[in-house]
């Protein structure tokens, strides 16, 4: 029986580090195949071979079981291999139908035939249950809808193979079903799908089979309905995975952080911040339970100092930190963990070892008088690289080429590292697998055993229910309830997040 | 051992595209000599001769080469904290005409203090026209571009009216700086068979350390790049970006008075009234991106510059070349390193084709 895609041995090696070492992939006519590893393990390498953006080292691919070279994307268009990317390559300014048709024009006597492209834009749409409008412009339709037309980009092309590369980061819950539904029907009218993820829940309900992949090796290639998600999951990581449970006692200690009455402004003058009082106590991990845009940036960012206080006050371990500095803040004892990690954690063109010292490179022993002293950082860099297991050739390698987890552990090394008093993690663990979730959950954890304040803020409820001793649920810029982890539930956090008091209509 | 683990740390890839560059500019100026007739193997070979076998073109290169590093410097800096400058060829006639003005005004001081003296006011007034535009960005959002262009005009036309009403002598000009402000040398120009060659050259190697040690080995350093490279992170990182941009614009902007100090009281030891600009201060745009922002490299190119316009003058009385040719060459040096990504493109075409076979 020939495979729609069979890869076979194939090696890839980078400079310092092998990404694909002997992987052997085979996906059959008709099936969603999950490609399944944690960040970093070769997942996009071996996807971009098959797609022609690299050439591997060693190895064959074979197509529908004819053997293929695939040197450009354009020849893996011309085989029926299609890729949704991660990051949408859309032009926002253009319709949706210019998009699709982009690089292959319907035309009459020369000229682009517009009215024909809307036409094969709704008929495909129609054919696969993609619902869109082909008139609307990118910029105006949903991140799900963006995602669609990137499919139906694939699909216009003529693909029976489509690459799926982690297509659920960006969606919400329920764009996240919908897309589900997308690739049953997809398999349903012939086609084959890859799926590249490491989210464990996607697969058991979308996926037939699973190839599971390594620190760029081939694992195992099991069927969905013989095996279950822990297996998967400690076939991904290597070991059994523990999940991390908040299982120290709640002993709240002295008050950290004390929010009085604050008021913030947002950037269109908007009052966000309304009347919010908060306190976190040493020992605590307080979270901030709340939907999306009802405060919680600039609640951080106004105790960080990034962000202007219009009324009331914040301290710090009883100091009034209220609309300081940010440098005076972080010296008062503030960590922070930020919510986009690569544009507000780290400097991604500088090296991980720079990183390291990002708020701590003037003071000793990193510099004197002034002068940076590079061996001392780079001797700290390489204790915290060992002690946080970052995954990285060297404390040289610029903070750019690591992946997310990788670079979101560089982050939380420093600032743990710095020991500070209160400790705010805004969506720590977004986008990362369950190797580095665990992890950053332990080091969460381990601070408040040691006494720290810890003031966390996700919009997963389950990150929430898991870690906190306290959840504070915010709603249109004030705090609404706070409630007991152990003496609630998702129900009743999700009316809470909604603006429904307990008890009240 | 050392020279080894050095030698490890450069990615070739990086010098490639300057190097190949050079290379393809100077093949298509000869490509184009031959073509209206002329021999490029005679130009080429006068220009080599010259810079390095008469002591007299060598020592104008050097000295060519002084304000053109300044000047490269002055960008390169700029660009290592994210930022373009433009201007620097205005800070350079603001430094040039300061530091003649304080050599004149102050010449009856000894050497040893109207000498340095005059130095610094040159840096120090490329410092306030490199200020200017860096508190405009940091405070209201002006882009340092659009600022910077306009101050090389305020630059070119007040140092023209300063001049004519306060320091005006015939010629156009201003008086000739005194002996106890000047940079040249008796020795200097003996050694070179009476080139211009003057004690700048000590400035311009200060200036290449100065850069490297100030980028790399200080906490200021360390902060104006992280700025550069990230001004949402270093400022969550608790850094005030708005005062490493000034800062970056004033430092930039010494380097280009340094360079005008260096014309003022080296090579002319006077400054003429301006009709237009001088040049440098755009060819130092060149030098800092083939020299790829790094002081070392800014050097190397500014020696390449130097040398082209240097030996170009001997390439037309011995192979007839017209010496405007030159410039095509730096011109077209400067289109290659431009299009660096279709160097690198063809890089990494030649090695695939090398795997397959």
């Amino acid at each position: 029986m020939s495979y729609a895609i069979e890869m076979r041995h194939i090696r890839k090696e980078f400079p310092g580090i092998v990404a694909n070492d002997n992987i052997t992939l085979q996906v059959e006519e008709g099936e969603i195949h999950a490609l399944f590893g944690e960040n970093g393990a070769g997942k996009s390498t071996l996807m971009n071979v098959l797609f022609g953006l690299y050439q591997p080292d060693q190895g064959e691919i074979y197509v529908h079981g004819k053997k293929a070279v695939i040197n450009d994307p354009n020849e893996a268009t011309r085989l029926g291999i299609g890729m949704v990317h991660q990051h949408f390559m859309l032009i926002d300014k253009f319709t949706v139908a210019e998009n699709i048709i982009l690089g292959r024009e319907p035309r009459k006597h020369g000229i682009l035939d517009l009215a024909k492209a809307v036409k094969l834009v709704k008929e495909l749409s129609e054919k696969y249950g993609l619902d869109v409008d082909p008139n609307k412009k990118v910029e105006d339709i949903t991140v799900g809808m963006q995602q669609r037309v990137e499919i139906l980009k694939t699909l216009y092309r003529g693909s029976d193979i489509i690459i799926f590369d982690e297509p659920t980061a960006v969606l919400t819950p329920i764009e996240i079903q919908e897309l589900i539904v997308i690739m049953k029907r997809l398999v349903k009218e012939g086609k084959s799908i890859i799926l590249i993820t490491h989210k464990l829940k996607e697969i058991f309900e979308a996926c037939d089979r699973c190839t599971v992949i390594r620190r760029g090796r081939n694992i195992d290639t099991v069927a969905i309905s013989e095996t279950n998600p822990s297996d998967l999951a400690s076939m991904m990581v290597g070991r059994k995975v523990n999940v991390q449970i908040n299982d120290a006692p709640y002993e709240p200690k002295e008050r950290i952080l004390e929010i009085d009455h604050l008021n913030v402004l947002d950037s269109r003058k908007v009052n966000v911040i309304k009347d919010l009082n908060l306190t976190v106590h040493g020992g605590e991990i307080l979270g901030i339970a709340g939907v999306d845009g009802n405060g919680q940036t600039e609640l951080i960012e106004a105790i960080a100092g990034l962000r202007k206080v219009r009324d009331g006050s914040i301290k710090i371990g009883g100091r009034d930190v209220t609309n300081q500095k940010t440098r005076k803040i972080i010296e008062a004892g503030l960590g922070y963990i930020p919510e986009d990690r690569q544009k507000h954690g780290l400097v991604l063109d500088f090296s991980v070892g720079e990183n390291m010292v990002l708020q701590t490179y003037y003071k000793k022993p990193y510099a004197q008088a002034g002068i940076l002293k590079n061996k001392v950082i780079t001797k700290k860099a390489k204790q915290l690289i060992e002690e946080f297991d970052v995954r990285t050739p060297n404390e040289k390698t610029l903070a750019r080429s690591l992946s997310g987890g990788n670079q979101q552990k560089v982050i939380v090394a420093r600032e743990v590292d710095r020991s500070p008093q209160l400790l705010i993690a805004a969506q720590p663990t977004r986008g990362l697998d369950i190797g580095a979730i665990e992890f950053i959950h332990g080091k969460l954890l381990e601070e408040k055993k040691k006494g720290k304040a810890v003031l966390l803020v996700s919009f997963e409820l389950d990150e929430i229910l898991h870690l906190s001793d306290r959840i504070a649920v915010i709603y249109e810029g004030h705090i609404i309830d706070i409630v007991n982890p152990k003496e609630t539930d998702e129900n009743e956090l999700g009316l809470l997040m909604a603006g429904r008091r307990k008890g009240g209509a | 051992m050392k020279v080894n683990a050095f030698l490890k740390k450069i990615n070739w890839m990086t010098l490639l595209i300057p190097v190949i560059s050079v290379v393809l500019g100077l093949v298509c100026g000869a490509v184009i000599m031959f073509a209206i007739g002329y021999n490029p193997l005679l130009a080429y070979q006068s220009i080599i001769e010259s810079i390095f076998l008469q002591p007299y073109y060598g020592g104008e290169t050097i000295r060519a080469m002084i304000p053109l590093v300044l000047a490269g410097l002055a960008v390169a800096f700029a660009f290592r904290t994210g930022l373009f400058n433009i201007g620097v060829e205005g800070q350079l006639m603001v430094g040039w005409f300061a530091s003649v003005a304080c050599a004149i005004i102050f010449g009856h001081l000894p050497k040893f203090i109207l000498l340095p003296m005059s130095v610094v006011a040159g840096g120090a007034a490329g410092a306030l026209w490199g200020f200017i535009p860096g508190l405009l960005k940091a405070r209201f959002k002006v882009h340092e571009v659009i600022s910077t262009i306009m101050m090389n005009y305020i630059a070119l036309y007040t140092t023209a009216y300063l001049i004519k009403n306060f320091l005006y002598t015939e010629g156009e000009r201003t008086p000739t700086i005194p002996q106890a402000a000047s940079l040249s040398s008796a020795f200097l120009a003996n050694l070179t068979q009476g080139s211009r060659l003057h004690w700048g050259f000590v400035v311009a190697i200060i200036a290449v350390t100065a850069m490297w040690f100030m980028l790399w080995k200080t906490t200021k350093g360390y902060e104006l790049r992280a700025v550069g490279f990230s001004p949402d992170a270093s400022e969550y990182a608790g850094m005030n970006v708005g005062g490493n941009i000034i800062l970056s614009l004033t430092i930039s902007g010494i380097f280009a008075g340094l360079a005008g100090a260096m014309e003022g009281l080296g090579t002319y030891q006077y400054m003429t009234i301006n009709s237009a600009f001088t040049g440098i201060g755009f060819n130092g745009i060149a030098v800092a991106l083939l020299g790829l922002n790094t002081p070392v490299g800014v050097t190397l190119a500014g020696a390449l510059f130097a040398g082209l316009q240097t030996g170009g003058m001997t390439m037309q009385s011995n192979a007839g070349v017209p010496v405007e040719l030159i410039q095509i060459i730096i011109a077209l040096i400067i289109f290659f390193v431009g299009s660096g990504y279709v160097i690198k493109w063809a890089a990494d075409r030649l090695k695939r084709k090398g795997h397959k076979s």
